[in-house]
């Protein structure tokens, strides 16, 4: 994977069939900060973790906007997000003037697959180095997708990319099989859950997240600040609450039943809200 | 030497169709349409299908010039074998098809080069009925009735006196009827070889042609200039 005699152009395959620069654009992405998306049968929901260079600055945009039933969030090169974003929109305003109706999510997906394809096989481009969730809502349902710098496309019920995203990924792998069924409430509750995966340790505040919906009569939109602050004071209350009674009982890892999943997941999040307090920035006290 | 870009311009119709008339009912949407194609004042072809499925969802009818429909029709055939080749579970409604035909229509009225037809598109998609038209220069509206050419002047006023939200098949046909009726009395350019078509959220049918009666033995006929006489 690293520095051999076949990486210099994206239109040299290596002996063993691979295009390294397609691989290093991937890279890129793992190297960007997280991202992540779930989805219900009338929700999706997307998440991810907004940190500044620096205390002075402002956090980059990584959701965007693109229609009132689609939007997408982006890890890697944000400048690479902003572009494809604009594609995107421009696609959808295109649509929707011909035929007088949205642009189904699927389409707009596969679009933009064959736009990150022509980077691949043409010597004088380089792959876009970031990776899309595409989260958007059409006549055949809820739609989540991830968009590769490779030109691949995937549907899936719940993703995270980015860095440290396989700490998500391994909690949404417990549950997604309960997303379907989801209510609004309890998907964006995961969402930040899965969120909080990703910083290892650090307090989830809602000035170093971004979540957005779109929804069943619900146009994609991203939640304010002081929204995002109360959903995550109201899980992280009750977790604390469980401090005591998780301690005195072994912490179950999985769900007890199909039906069982808050208890659970305020346990799991009991062990993590107890860390994250002993373990908490010296700014907090 | 002419300049060959003005010879490619539309400037007159030459084989026309007369009126379309639709009405929303009960189950989707009826549409009936003569089979004549004049040329000028000749009734020149008497076969000529006007009212034409498209997509599954959608039905065309049209009136004006006959090649222009025909090319219509190619434009749209194109436009929905995409929508299928993408086979996603997504398809364009009469909603989607009306839209496009407005941009083309419009687009082509712009550029001074017409597309020389009045056309009316129904159908009926996730339970919603959908009855539009749109004509050569671009205008373009939704209602519960339509009609183009001299239907809007004769069958329009029928329908708005007559018409209600729940015809059933029969009653939606028998005032279709009435309208072709007239039509074919007042409008110099009907046929009477008359087809209707309907469109529901399962099928859309076409029925053979059938024509109407008429009845002339009114007792004015007789003597048609019996009040000239009286001056």
């Amino acid at each position: 994977m690293f520095r051999n005699q076949y990486d210099t152009d994206v239109t040299t395959w290596s002996p063993a069939g691979r295009l390294f620069q397609v691989e290093y654009a991937m890279e890129a992405v793992k190297q960007g900060s997280a991202a992540i998306g779930l989805r219900s049968k009338t929700h999706v929901v997307l998440a991810c973790v907004n940190k500044a260079n620096s205390e002075l600055s402002s956090h980059q945009k990584k959701i965007f906007k693109v229609d009132d039933h689609i939007g997408v969030a982006i890890a890697g090169l944000t400048a690479d997000g902003r572009v494809l974003s604009r594609f995107m929109r421009s696609e959808c305003i295109n649509y929707n003037y011909t035929f007088e109706s949205p642009l189904p999510v699927g389409r707009l997906v596969v679009q933009l697959a064959d736009k990150a394809q022509v980077c691949t096989q043409r010597s004088w481009k380089r792959p876009y180095g970031v990776g899309l969730l595409v989260a958007g809502l059409d006549e055949s349902g809820a739609h989540l997708y991830y968009n590769c710098p490779s030109g691949n496309y995937f549907e899936y019920q719940a993703f995270a990319i980015g860095s440290r995203s396989q700490a998500a990924k391994t909690y949404l792998e417990r549950r997604f099989g309960n997303f379907n069924g989801s209510s609004r409430e309890d998907l964006i509750k995961d969402a930040l859950i899965a969120t909080r995966e990703t910083l290892q340790g650090e307090k989830l505040k809602s000035s170093i997240c971004t979540v957005a919906v779109v929804g069943v009569g619900e146009p994609f939109h991203i939640l304010d600040q002081d929204t995002v602050q109360q959903l995550i004071d109201a899980f992280e209350i009750v977790s604390e609450e469980e401090v005591p009674s998780a301690e005195s009982q072994p912490p179950s890892e999985e769900d007890a039943g199909a039906g069982q999943a808050p208890p659970a997941d305020q346990g799991a999040g009991a062990d993590q809200g107890a860390v994250a307090d002993q373990g908490a920035a010296p700014m907090d006290i | 030497m002419a300049t060959v870009a003005e010879s490619e311009r539309t400037l007159y119709p030459y084989v026309t169709g007369s009126s379309v008339v639709a009405l929303k009912y009960k189950d989707g949407i009826l549409m009936a349409a003569d089979m004549g194609g004049s040329y000028g004042s000749t009734l020149r072809y008497k076969s000529i299908e006007r009212l034409k499925p498209v997509g599954k969802h959608t039905l065309l009818g049209a009136s004006g010039e006959i090649s222009d429909f025909q090319e219509i029709l190619r434009y749209l055939d194109e436009l929905i074998l995409y929508d299928n080749m993408w086979d996603d579970g997504n398809s364009l409604g009469p909603k989607e098809v009306h839209s496009y035909l407005t941009r083309v229509m419009y687009n082509r009225r712009n550029k001074f080069n017409p597309l020389w037809n009045s056309l009316v598109l129904g159908g009926v998609k996730n339970g919603q009925k959908y009855l539009g038209m749109v004509n050569m220069i671009g205008i373009n509206f939704e209602d519960n009735h339509v009609a183009t050419g001299l239907g809007n002047h004769l069958a329009r006023p029928i329908l708005r006196d007559e018409w209600n939200e729940n015809l059933t098949f029969e009653e939606g046909v028998k005032l279709l009827e009435k309208c072709m009726r007239v039509l074919l009395y007042r409008d110099r350019s009907a046929v009477n070889k008359i087809q209707i078509s309907k469109i529901t959220e399962e099928d859309c049918t076409v029925f053979p042609p059938f024509s109407l009666k008429t009845y002339w033995d009114f007792s004015a006929f007789k003597n048609p200039t019996a009040a000239v006489d009286l001056i």
